[in-house]
Parts: C-alpha cells; structure tokens; sequence
C-alpha cells in the first residue's frame, strides 16, 4: 500500500496515495479542474496551463500546475482562487484565439465566463497541447511526429514536413486530439492521415479492408509473431 | 608538461614558473576579448610580434595576447608593464613605434593616452582611469594578466592555489560549509544560494551526481561570462573541480553556446592542458577524486539557459524547461543528482576558499555578497564590462564608472537584468544595486545586463523591443509565454503605429500578470517585465501613444513628422542630398522643405543637419 497523505482541496479534506497528482486526486474527489493537455495514459507535461491552482503550505501562496504537482501532507489548495482565474482566461482567450469554435474550448470558456477572446482569432485549429506527440511517443512508441519551430511558430508536424517513415498509421494522434484537429479518413484499401496515404491490409478470409499494412508489420515486429498471423482480421482469426 | 601526481607538486611547479618570471621583464599586454578582436585586433598582435622578430628583442620584451579587460568602448587596449602604462585606440601600425619609443626609451606616447573627459587630463596608468577606478575587479580583474591559452599563466597569479588548499585535507562538508557561510548567490538570474544547492545535491539520493556550468548567456548586450570563459578558462576550471569535489561528483558539464567561438576554443584547449597536468582526469593530484569535463555547445537558443532546458539540450532533446516541482538538485541530468551553476558563480568558488567566507562577507550588502559583473552597454559613454561591489549605487556605475550619457544627453532609464528585466527610471538612480533592491523596484538582477537609455528613447519601443525578442526565443511549450507573449507583442505593435485603444492599458497590465503567473518557466514568468516596468514607470508615453497619437520621444515612425525649422534652415542642402526618397529638396542657400507623401521617416535629414533645422514633432 502507498503511503496517505492528508490534503485540502477548496477546503474538503481528501485522503489520496502520495505520488498521485494535485489534479488526479481533485477528480477522485470530484473537484473539477479545467484542463487540456492532460491525460492519465501519458507522462504529464504541464503546457496548456488551465489546471493551475493555488496552493499554500505554510504562509507562502503560489501557482502550479496541479497536473504535474504532487499531493504533500498538509497542502492547501485552491482550485478557484482569483489568480488563478484570471490564468485561467488568459489561457482560454488565447487559445480561443487559435481556435473558437471547437466545443471542447467554448465549454471552458462559458464556465469560465469568457464570452469571446479580446485577441485577434488567427484559426489555427491545433492549441498545440501536445497530447497527439506524447501519445506517439510513449503510448504507441514511434515518435513519428514531433514539434517543429519554437513560440508563436511552433507547430506538430512530421519529420521535415515530409512522408512520416516511422509512422504506423495507428491513428492514435487522431484519437486523442482534445480538439479533432488531425484529419483522417478510410475509403476501402487506402486511410489517409493529414495528407499521407497508407495501404490497408486485406482480410485473407473476408476480404476486408481492416488495418494499415504498416501498422500490422510493427506489432508483427514489436510482438515476434509472424506477419500472416496478423494478416487475417480480428473476426475471423 | 608533465603530469603533477600531489598537491605539492602542483605547489612547488607554480612556485618554479613564478620564480622564473622576472617582474621588470617587458610585458606588451594586448587585450584580444572578443570587443578588441572585432576592432581587429589580431593585426596589432601580429604586428607586435613581426616588430619584435625584427628587433631581435625575442625573449627580452614579452607579448601577451590576454582576455578581455573590459573597457571594451577604447579599444584596442594595449598595457604595457611593469609600468602599468595603458594604451587605447591603438592602431594595427602603431606596435612599432610603442616597442621604440615605450618599451625600449620609456617615452610615453601622448595621443594613445586616455584623457578623462571631465577633467580633460591625460591618465598614464590602467589603474587611475576613472572607470577602473571605482570598480572592484576581484574576478574580472585577473584576465588582463594572463593568455586564457597558457596553464603556466594561471599558475603566475597564483592559479589552482584553492584547489591546492582543498586537496590538502578540506573536508567536502567544510568546503560547503565555507561557500554557505559566504552566502553566494547565483548569479546567472535566479539569485539562488550556491551552497544551499551544492548541499542539496551532495544529499541527495543518486549517483552518479553532475555538475553543470551554464555559459549560455543570451541576453542581448550581456558578455561578461563570454569574457570570462574565453580570457580565464582556468578559473571556471578551478572552481568547478572544487564544486565537484564538495558535490561528489566526477563528471561535470560545460554547455557553452557555438556563437561563442573563442570560448569554446579557449576552454576546449584549457580542458586538454589539465588533463595533461593531470588536474582533470583519474585521481587527481593523488587524492582519489576522479572529475572530468564535457564541453557542450549549444545552438543558441536563449531558452536554453533556463536551466531545465538545458539539461534536456545536454541529453540531446529539443531545449524545452520542465516544471521545477523537483529541483535539479534531485533529479537532473539523466535524472540524476545535478547542480548547475553559470561561468560567473563558478569563477567566484576560487576566491572565497582563496580569502575566506569571512572575507567575502565583508563585501556587499546584507543579503547579496561579493561583486557583480555588468555589462554596460547602450546610451554610456564608457561601454564595457564593469565588476562592482553589490550595494553601488546605479548612479555610481552610469556616471561614475560608466562616465555618463554621450553628447550630456538626459538619463532616462536603465533595463538591468537582460531582456525580461526591467526598466529602471532616473527617480532610483540612487538605489544599491543588489538582489533585492532591484526585484523591488519590479526589475531583476538577471545576468547583469544594464542598457542605459537616454531622453531620445521611446520607452513603448523599448518594451516591443524586448517583448519582441522574448516572443522569438519562447520555445512555445506553454500557452501564456507562446501565445500571450505574441499578443502582448501585437497590442504593443498596433500603440506605436498610432492604433492604440484605451482598453488595451487594462489588457496589459491583467496579461501581464497572469503571464507571470501562468508561465511554466522563468522566461514567461519574467516575460512581461519590460512592459510592466514601463508602464510603471513611464506610463504617460502609454497614455500619450494611445490617446493623443504622439511619440513623446519623436521615435515611433508612425507617429512623428519630421520638418524644417524656417528660422534655423540655412539652405546647405545636406538633409536634401542625404534623403533617400527626394522628399527633402530645396535651393542652395534656401529654405529646405520635406514632402511628407514621400517622406519614409527614416530620419537621416534629423541626424545629418549641423544646425538642428530638421524638427521632429
């Protein structure tokens, strides 16, 4: 058994293992905090910055993002405090103004009460939370995408803009975009991610289109089972 | 050389060299920072020696190429001992004359003279000059002694002897307790104890343990762990050994930016020198302490100083600061155990085991010890770098060390502490300069940067400036530095182009803020400094952008016009000659006119006209 540790949150006692992250306990507690770039299947990473809040142990008050910091014995910590609204709709008015229509945006904002941002809307589509490179990485293991540039120009992109070699056409980065921002469609052998065209495999029974050929080949590799094993449907194997 | 195997050795070898040197000997000191050397310096070195070749004097007149002296604005600097006698603006073509006339007759050379500007008085030696004068060169002042190439130098002015003293029987917990006592603080910006960190990463859990020296020094106008890595790489050497040996580490790291040539190749052919003596490398000087260094360049990224980045650059990822939850202290480099201190710091460790913590203490203010290395550069008479005890006073270094505004021009502000510093009004020219005094008055001691400012400067366009700066180095991790420092960015832009609206005077001030707070590193959470300083302090030229469409500093291309006063216009047709559109024209002993259609603001008629016709409103 891990170690408890005894903390406030919004002033509710909570009881949480030590390790687990301000934010993680706050939801085992049903204390929402706002947030974008989290996801409990990755590494947290702590860029989008709508999940500050303000903690106090001691006399000293400061901001942290609860995604990444830890519970402590004898942490207060306040999910609503002043300073940390006003973080809050900054974030969300900037990055409105990369994207203001998604719904996942406009329902932080309403609960924020930001009705529209003061900054000029360039529609970039993407708020670059990094869910979509982290997911690549550690989840499916092939960094195929990364970023590229820094600041304002930064972008997700493939290596030299190009034909992703190491990519498996897996389509996680699809999934886990906060925003369904990475576009991707199927039509019969061929799923199109972005603009790259990856072949998909034939069912050797029923003939159906039903994985990227790539994607197969990488669990034949990464599982040492031979690639016909893998080359037959899940329905029919 | 050959391989020292004891701290005797080391001793009694430095002993030698030093005994070896005559003091009366000859010495041509030229100084071959990188200031001097973009002077072209190089040629009056070659110069120098071709003349000494030619005279047969090889052996009886010394040439040293050293590091930077500072007083980089009278460059070429030439110091020419045992008499101390100091040399500036020397041409490539004068070397001759100084070997016959100086070195060989004792003939002072007047027009290479320093003349004080105040008292107009011709100064002989290096050490009168006003500038030097009042400053307190405990770290700096060795470079001008010494070629950064040559161990045997360093070993001259008593090198190494606090590595001696430590591998004579300091216990590593003694050598902590000594840098405690001295309470040191950072000084690559954040102003941390350096003992309270060397602790914390000799307690913690983990091996092996780093150390990590930080020279990448971005800020725009700073130079001072340039100078001091690329004219006295021995020291930072000597103060990371001793670093390494309190921490317990073996493996230091020295990540030094690529725009840095000359530091890199001084600390590279440095490290080879003291693993050749056997000061780096297995069991040094027979105490069973192994330590090395690894010389890391860096691609220059400012975000890279940020010691977080900087360690992921070091383990070959993209230069992106993580959350400081945990301090590298604990969990560093490749999650180890890590302390990073920056050239600076490192070059302050020989001294206080050299003169003691009691020593050090007794020099600055309550809470910020030692000196302090500035780079004074903008609006100053006296550009250079200037070390001074914690506690002067701003007014000191401008006026007194920094011998002013040019052309008596008004003091306007000061922006210390590099790009997310901030901008200092004449109102606290008597503040003492230390840690805390300047995060008082909104600004930060940084890396020590100082650009002055004069009454020409647009204080809304020194902010985009800076902001301009910091929105390109950002490395776009978090969305209040990438995105907010861009907006900001914007709304500044759009108040100097004359579009200014009156809410954008609350806008700043709550982004600025939130950026702060919101940040993930040091960089966002400093970002809006400029801004918020200006605003602070200057925000009638807000007020004056933004309501009455007016630059009061006649800078913001915008909101000025440039014409000809009727009564001053003489007709020389300087300003017409000079105008690259046609727009200012006028007959020979005539009233010049300028044709506001073709005019581009690029003010050359306002800088070329001797009798001020050219009006800025």
């Amino acid at each position: 058994m891990a170690e408890m540790v005894t903390l406030s949150i919004d002033g509710r006692e909570i009881n949480t293992p030590a390790g687990t992250t301000i934010l993680e306990a706050a939801k085992d507690a049903n204390i929402y905090i706002p947030n974008l770039c989290s996801n409990e299947e990755l590494t947290p990473y702590g860029s989008c910055r709508l999940c500050m809040v303000e903690i106090a142990q001691g006399k000293r008050a400061r901001l942290v993002a609860s995604c990444i910091y830890e519970v402590a014995d004898g942490l207060e910590v306040k999910t609503n405090a002043e300073r940390v609204l006003n973080v809050r709709k900054l974030v969300i008015e900037l990055l409105l103004a990369r994207n203001n229509k998604h719904p996942a945006l406009r329902k932080i904002a309403d609960e924020l009460g930001v009705e529209e941002t003061r900054f000029p809307v360039e529609q970039k589509g993407c708020i670059l939370c990094g869910q979509c490179v982290r997911t690549c990485r550690e989840v499916v293991g092939v960094s195929a995408i990364g970023f590229s540039g820094r600041g304002i120009t930064r972008k997700v992109a493939t290596p030299f803009l190009d034909f992703p070699p190491d990519c498996i056409a897996c389509g996680s980065c699809v999934y886990v975009c906060p925003v369904q921002f990475i576009p991707m469609k199927e039509e019969k052998d061929v799923r199109t991610i972005i603009n790259f065209d990856y072949p998909m495999q034939k069912c050797t029974k029923c003939g159906r289109y039903f994985a990227p050929i790539k994607q197969l080949e990488y669990f034949s590799k990464t599982t040492g089972l031979p690639l016909e094993h893998f080359e037959t449907c899940v329905d029919c194997r | 050389m050959k391989k020292v195997k004891t701290p005797e050795e080391l001793k009694s070898l430095q002993e030698e060299i030093q005994n070896s040197r005559d003091p009366e000997k000859p010495c041509i000191t030229i100084c071959a920072g990188t200031g001097c050397l973009t002077y072209g310096t190089q040629k009056l070195i070659d110069n120098f020696n071709v003349e000494i070749e030619k005279q047969n004097l090889k052996g009886k007149i010394e040439i040293r190429a050293s590091g930077c002296h500072g007083f980089c604005e009278r460059g070429p600097l030439v110091v020419i001992n045992p008499q101390n006698i100091f040399y500036q603006r020397v041409g490539f073509d004068d070397a001759e004359e100084i070997i016959k006339e100086t070195v060989l007759n004792g003939k002072i050379i007047d027009r290479l003279l320093y003349i004080d500007p105040l008292t107009k008085e011709k100064i002989f030696h290096e050490d009168e000059i006003p500038f030097y004068k009042r400053q307190m060169r405990l770290v700096f002042g060795m470079n001008g002694n010494i070629d950064p190439n040559s161990l045997e130098d360093y070993l001259a002015v008593g090198g190494f002897n606090a590595l001696i003293k430590v591998l004579n029987g300091m216990e590593p917990e003694a050598i902590i307790e000594e840098i405690k006592t001295a309470n040191v603080r950072g000084r690559g910006g954040g102003g941390f104890s350096m003992g309270q960190k060397w602790e914390a990463t000799r307690n913690a859990p983990g091996l092996p343990k780093y150390i990590i020296c930080n020279a990448d020094e971005g800020d725009p106008g700073a130079y001072m762990d340039r100078s001091l890595l690329e004219g006295n790489p021995y020291l930072i050497l000597e103060g990371m050994l001793i670093g390494a040996y309190a921490i317990g580490s073996n493996m230091g790291y020295i990540y030094v930016r690529n725009e840095y040539p000359l530091a890199v190749k001084n600390i590279m052919i440095a490290v080879e020198k003291a693993r050749e003596l056997g000061i780096l490398g297995k069991n040094i000087l027979g105490s069973g302490f192994d330590f090395d260094v690894v010389i890391n360049r860096g691609g220059g990224a400012f975000v890279c100083g940020e010691e977080t980045a900087l360690i992921s650059s070091i383990e070959g990822r993209s230069g992106e600061p993580r959350a400081k939850y945990v301090y590298p202290a604990e969990r560093g480099l490749y999650d180890k155990p890590t302390n990073i201190n920056n050239v600076e710091t490192w070059a302050n460790v020989p001294l206080i085991i050299n003169k003691g913590a009691e020593w050090y203490r007794s020099i600055g203010t309550e809470n910020s010890k030692g000196t302090k290395i500035f780079a004074l550069v903008g609006k100053i008479n006296n550009t250079g770098l200037v070390e001074v005890p914690m506690g002067i006073t701003l007014r000191e270094i401008v006026y007194d060390i920094g011998g002013g505004i040019p052309k008596d021009r008004k003091f306007k502000a000061v922006q210390v502490g590099g790009p997310s510093g901030g901008c200092i009004p004449e109102s606290h020219l008597d503040l003492p300069v230390d840690f805390d005094a300047l995060s008082e008055v909104g600004s930060m001691m940084g890396s020590g940067g100082m650009i002055v400012m004069d009454d020409c400067t647009c204080m809304v366009d020194v902010a985009l400036y800076f902001l301009k700066f910091l929105e390109e180095e950002s490395c776009g991790k978090c969305t209040p530095c990438r995105e907010g420092v861009h907006q900001m960015r914007l709304i500044l832009e759009r108040i100097t182009e004359g579009n200014g609206k009156e809410e954008d005077l609350n806008t700043i001030e709550w982004m600025g803020k939130a950026i702060i707070d919101g940040s993930l590193c040091a960089l966002g959470g400093t970002a809006p400094n400029p801004v918020l300083t200006t605003f602070r302090y200057f925000k009638d030229e807000y007020e004056a952008h933004i309501r009455e469409k007016r630059c009061p500093a006649g800078i913001c291309k915008a909101l000025i016009t440039y014409t000809v006063d009727p009564e001053t216009c003489n007709g020389c047709m300087v300003c017409a000659r000079i105008c690259p559109t046609e727009a200012a024209t006028g007959e020979k002993k005539e009233l010049h006119t300028i044709d506001q259609e073709k005019c581009i603001k690029c003010g050359a008629c306002f800088e070329s006209c001797k009798f001020d016709a050219v009006k800025v409103s």
